[in-house]
């Protein structure tokens, strides 16, 4: 209980409980269900993205190139869409796009054994350079998009966009992948110890390329619903995005060095980051203070993670030289 | 990460002479790869054979050589900063205030460098002093920096530095070679100095291939981060002024993306992404071709972004070429 009550993910629920509390003080609108709905669907695409970012990292991995991938998926639904292609097998040729992108940055991980963030800051650059070639930089505006494209992301069931219904499903679905399925815990356990993971026989690079399919995929499909629901798409589409996702995910926990972290504090790391942004224009802040506020969320995040993550009692060797809390990058 | 390694090493019958060595070391693979580009670019374009030309080619990476050399040490040192470009708009947009108050062209230098100092210690007392994962830090620090400069600025700009500001960024030294050519000279051989013929410089590789021996040899290894989050700082410093200088102007986006251009300069530049490898010569010759990339495409009237195909591909492409070739 008590271990409950001090965990990261409650200092997180803490956090963010406190900070919707005193902007609710000033400003009760803001925490009207149709207000709070309303950030929940703003951060739904965060919260997708979040997911498949999370589980690449829990593989000792980064996947910088996901708001390339939804921006050249976002691209490809709305010609697709402008070609006259049923939508029904546009979403579908998204996703699947999407994870054709996450398994390119899969296999040059896995078979040709380049480190992750080399692979996706390279690709990062070659996605979006590949939308100007397809479109020449031009932009697809709202006219251009069929009707039936820019509504469903809108359209609302039992009280919600469809927008926030796709994520609540996603969040569910990998719920139960990441603690109920074999694939799940196997990101944990090739993130956790590599070498213990090939012991116990698992395939640690294709376990890497999975992570980096399930996060292309999802990319895809957030670049749908991303460029219906904006009704533009463009070279630039989410741009830097590729950061907040990183960054909701360092606030909820997960460790950068892999194999720490879940579900849960993702999603809470991105409401925290959600909230930031959405009350910023409600309290009169301009929103040019809200880059430097969510730096300085991220790099408290660090801070506080690693204060609570530092072993007790007698210490022989300092944290960052046992071999086990070494710092990986890529 | 690939799997871990179990099978044994493969032992030579004898050591390769050191001619052999030089010649198929990823720098001669590099001056190949230039001497392609360059021939390549001067029969695509009658232009680019111009010593002004050429002279004007070197502005697209002479600043950001100048924070490679320091993020390459950073690399080695197994350590990664990504606020650079950050750091560029903060001393930026600092200089700016300094001149709007009206100081001269001194005080403006000395503000962009002290800044550039002042954020690479910040970096370093949090990844040093705190014992914090860099990448993530940077991160943080990234949307930090550049945030407090668009809090300051918003959508405005700063503009009307003086004209003998201009000099930094415009000026020439003698003949074709321009102010900033020179400084990238006169970095180039401090940062050979300093990595390949000081203990510092040693410290440095042994911090990369192993923080605990390094730690158990006597190596400050918190200290020597520290000095190399600074050392990334002034360098960022120093190129913010010359940018500044060169664009006549501040806004809070400038520089944007400029950290992973040269984080790709190093990485071609055979600094291993992981630490304990890498020279200086490496990120030199992963400058110039940068350069002579770039300014060959942009010669023929080839967008940008399409440039950042290109470099995007060099970059997978010349990390994966030797792995695919040398595969058992």
């Amino acid at each position: 209980m008590k271990a409950a009550l001090t965990s990261r993910d409650a200092l997180l629920i803490y956090a963010i409980t406190a900070m919707t509390a005193a902007i609710a003080y000033r400003f009760p609108a803001f925490i009207a269900p149709s207000s709070l709905a309303n950030t929940f669907n703003d951060t739904a695409p965060l919260m997708i993205l979040v997911i498949g970012q999370m589980i690449v990292i829990l593989t000792k991995c980064i996947d910088l190139s996901v708001a390339a991938t939804l921006a050249l998926t976002g691209m490809v639904a709305a010609l697709l869409d402008g070609a006259g292609v049923p939508l029904v097998i546009v979403i579908p040729t998204a996703i699947a796009l999407g994870a054709v992108l996450g398994m390119i940055n899969g296999l040059l991980v896995w078979r040709v054994g380049i480190p992750s963030i080399v692979v996706t800051l390279g690709t990062m650059t070659i996605y979006r350079g590949i939308i100007f070639l397809m479109t020449d930089g031009k932009w697809v505006n709202a006219h251009e998009m069929s009707d039936a494209f820019k509504a469903l992301p809108r359209l609302h069931v039992l009280g919600l966009p469809v927008m926030s219904w796709v994520a609540i499903a996603v969040i569910a679905v990998f719920g139960v992948i990441m603690t109920r399925t074999v694939l799940g815990r196997s990101f944990y356990a090739v993130g956790g110890n590599p070498h213990a993971a090939v012991y116990a026989g698992i395939d640690v690079g294709r376990t890497q390329f999975a992570a980096f399919t399930i996060s292309g995929a999802l990319a895809g499909l957030v670049g749908y619903l991303w460029v219906s629901r904006y009704a533009v798409a463009y070279v630039d589409v989410a741009g830097g995005f590729e950061l907040d996702v990183v960054a909701a995910c360092v606030i909820g926990g997960i460790s950068i060095a892999g194999g720490i972290g879940g579900v849960r504090g993702a999603i809470l790391g991105c409401i925290f980051l959600g909230i930031i942004k959405n009350a910023l224009p409600v309290i009169g802040v301009s929103p040019f203070w809200q880059m430097a506020i969510s730096g300085t969320a991220i790099v408290l995040a660090v801070a506080v993670n690693a204060l609570q993550n530092r072993p007790k009692g007698r210490l022989i060797l300092k944290p960052d030289m046992q071999p086990s809390a070494q710092k990986v990058q890529a | 990460m690939s799997a871990p390694h179990t099978q044994n090493r493969h032992l030579p019958d004898r050591l390769q002479t050191p001619a052999m060595r030089a010649l198929r070391s990823w720098e001669a693979l590099l001056v190949v790869v230039f001497i392609l580009i360059f021939t390549a670019n001067s029969f695509a374009s009658p232009y680019f054979l111009n010593v002004w030309n050429l002279s004007d080619a070197t502005f697209n990476f002479t600043e950001k050589a100048m924070i490679a050399f320091a993020m390459a040490m950073l690399i080695i040192a197994g350590e990664i900063d990504l606020s650079v470009a950050s750091i560029i708009a903060l001393a930026s947009t600092a200089m700016g205030l300094v001149m709007s108050a009206g100081y001269g062209v001194p005080v403006i230098v000395v503000t962009g460098i002290a800044v550039g100092l002042i954020c690479g210690a910040i970096n370093g007392v949090l990844v040093a002093g705190m014992n914090l994962p860099s990448i993530v830090v940077t991160i943080g620090t990234m949307s930090l920096f550049r945030g407090v400069s668009f809090i300051i600025l918003g959508d405005q700009a700063f503009t009307g530095y003086p004209k003998e500001f201009a000099f930094f960024g415009q000026g020439y030294v003698f003949w074709v070679i321009s102010f900033e050519l020179f400084l990238f000279a006169i970095t180039a051989v401090i940062f050979y100095i300093l990595l390949h013929r000081t203990n510092f410089g040693r410290a440095v590789f042994v911090i990369g291939n192993n923080p605990v021996g390094a730690l158990f040899s006597g190596v400050r290894v918190a200290r020597v981060r520290f000095i190399l989050f600074l050392l990334t700082g002034l360098m960022s410093g120093i190129a913010a002024v010359c940018l500044t200088s060169r664009l006549g102007s501040t806004r809070p986006s400038i520089a944007t993306g400029m950290e992973l251009e040269i984080i790709t300069m190093v990485v071609l530049g055979g600094v291993n992404i992981l630490g304990g490898s890498g020279s200086i010569l490496g990120v030199v010759l992963a400058a110039f071709i940068m350069g002579m990339v770039t300014f060959g495409i942009g010669l023929l009237n080839v967008p940008g972004i399409v440039m950042s195909i290109f470099l995007g591909l060099l970059l997978i492409a010349v990390i994966a070429a030797p792995k695919l070739i040398w595969r058992k």
